[in-house]
């Protein structure tokens, strides 16, 4: 096996655009992921019996359903619908966002359900209303205990975008097999790719496990 | 000051209380006593609203807290609780603990509500703790910091389940001690407690709880010393 740097080397520019747009797919996908995920935790754990459902519907058909279908729904279904055009880019945000979205509810809801009832009832018996409660009691102590599981999510988001590229977003992989079928070549793409995901993926994951350290210690 | 008449609670088809009737007046200490199992949390509990109540009345300082109109947090800033497990807030200092009440509910300022707080633990001993975390406390140090956190909100009544219950026994005289204080400031508390010296030296009234009933009380020295009840008489035995 003859391996070019080369060809590599052409595609430098291409693999480190490539990569930031993985980067930033993968960063927003998490933001809205987040805050998705908190109302939709939030919705599920209501006592509003057709909001708790509907959002337990999310739930089930994002986590249910592979994220390469949801893709190529919202690429050429949804998309298009929505601004009369097809788009790559806007696509796999909105994809990578509303899987993120229904993945990290179940990880907020778990992380409310975590924390003692005792808090509750301590807070609640000085008159603190369920608002007030779930602000300044519940949710600091339980938006601790989720931040090792939404660095998974990430790093499982960060993966998970490299589908992006089935829908011509010009993140990492599709830069990657362009060259393949630019050269017709496998192992100089791919091999690649594989790298810059594991030094993504774990740096990420020791960045974590630092974060976790130093929370676990304060 | 509390009056409760005719109260029931049900857990599903379970019914831990059956027909409680009592009254605590003001500045009277009553101590619940009774067997495992008999239902004296989930009286205590019914007390601040943290159980729904099934049937019957609750009326406290004239307000009937079961009625549907009733806002239960303004009840809930007149009853304190003190529970087994301390429930202190983890991810807060300790003049933390006892400052956030105050300010999100009676609206005190930051200041206002921080000197408070630490006359608050001047009176509990704990002053020099004022900025440590719960973690790094003792049992009998974070029962007094919860302690002092209910009576933050200054409180008309205070509620105790086994507060001394969870601690190791060389620290449940501290405890005891801020309690007794506290009775001999004029609080109004009712307490669930093993406690049998503290129930005989600070206890006004004893209620003997068993099976969902109130099956006795009377003054300390008497029910201790001439229960009525064979029920009674057996749970003696087995504690004093
Ligand atoms: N949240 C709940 N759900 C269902 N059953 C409950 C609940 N809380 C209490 N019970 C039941 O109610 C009964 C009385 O419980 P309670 O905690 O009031 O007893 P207790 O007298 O405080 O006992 P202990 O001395 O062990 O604290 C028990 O049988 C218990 O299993
Ligand atoms: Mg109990």
């Amino acid at each position: 096996m003859d391996f070019r740097f080369d060809i590599l080397v052409e595609y430098i520019p291409f693999f480190v655009k490539g990569t930031l747009l993985t980067i930033g797919l993968s960063l927003v996908g998490i933001l809205i992921g987040t805050v998705l995920g908190l109302l939709i935790g939030l919705g599920k754990m209501m006592r509003n019996k057709p909001i708790a459902f509907l959002c337990s519907c999310y739930i089930t058909f994002f986590r249910g359903t592979p994220l390469y279908v949801q893709l190529l729904l919202i690429h050429f279904g949804v998309v298009p619908l929505l601004t009369g055009n097809t788009n790559g880019i806007l696509a796999s945000i909105i994809a990578l966002s509303l899987i993120a979205g229904a993945y990290i509810s179940e990880i907020f809801r778990a992380g409310i359900q975590s924390i003692d009832k005792g808090q509750m009832e301590a807070a609640r018996s000085l008159g603190m209303n369920h608002v007030q409660s779930m602000k300044d009691v519940i949710l600091p102590q339980a938006f601790k205990r989720m931040i090792p599981p939404l660095g998974n999510e990430f790093i499982v988001l960060i993966k998970e975008s490299s589908l992006a590229s089935l829908v011509a977003a010009p993140e990492l992989m599709y830069y990657g097999r362009a060259l393949g079928s630019q050269y017709f070549r496998v192992w100089e793409p791919y091999l690649t790719a594989a790298l810059i995901y594991l030094v993504l993926t774990t740096s990420l994951s020791y960045l974590l496990n630092r974060l976790e350290r130093r929370l676990a210690t304060e | 000051m509390i009056e409760v008449k005719n109260l029931k609670k049900s857990f599903g088809s379970n019914e831990v209380l059956k027909d409680i009737n009592a009254f605590i007046n003001p500045k009277e200490v009553v101590v619940v006593i009774g067997p495992s199992g008999s239902g004296k949390s989930t009286f205590l509990r019914c007390l601040n609203l943290l159980e729904s109540i099934t049937a019957g009345h609750v009326t406290i300082e004239g307000v009937d807290i079961t009625d549907k109109k009733t806002d239960i947090n303004k009840v809930r800033t007149e009853v304190g609780m003190v529970f087994q497990q301390f429930n202190l807030f983890p991810h807060k200092t300790v003049i933390d603990n006892i400052m956030l009440a105050p300010m999100r509910v009676r609206k005190l300022s930051a200041e206002e509500a921080r000197e408070k707080g630490l006359e608050l633990l001047r009176k509990v001993g704990l002053k020099e703790k004022a900025d440590a975390y719960p973690d790094s406390l003792s049992g009998g140090q974070k029962q007094r910091v919860a302690i002092a956190r209910a009576l933050a909100m200054e409180p008309k009544i205070m509620l105790f389940d086994e507060p001394t219950s969870a601690l190791d026994p060389e620290m449940v005289g501290e405890v005891l001690e801020v309690m007794k204080q506290l009775a001999l400031e004029g609080m109004t508390m009712v307490v669930v407690t093993h406690e049998m010296g503290f129930a005989r030296e600070v206890g006004d009234r004893v209620l003997f709880m068993d099976g969902g009933y109130i099956v006795e009380e009377n003054e300390p020295k008497q029910l201790f010393e001439n229960p009525q009840h064979d029920r009674t008489k057996s749970f003696l035995s087995k504690v004093l």
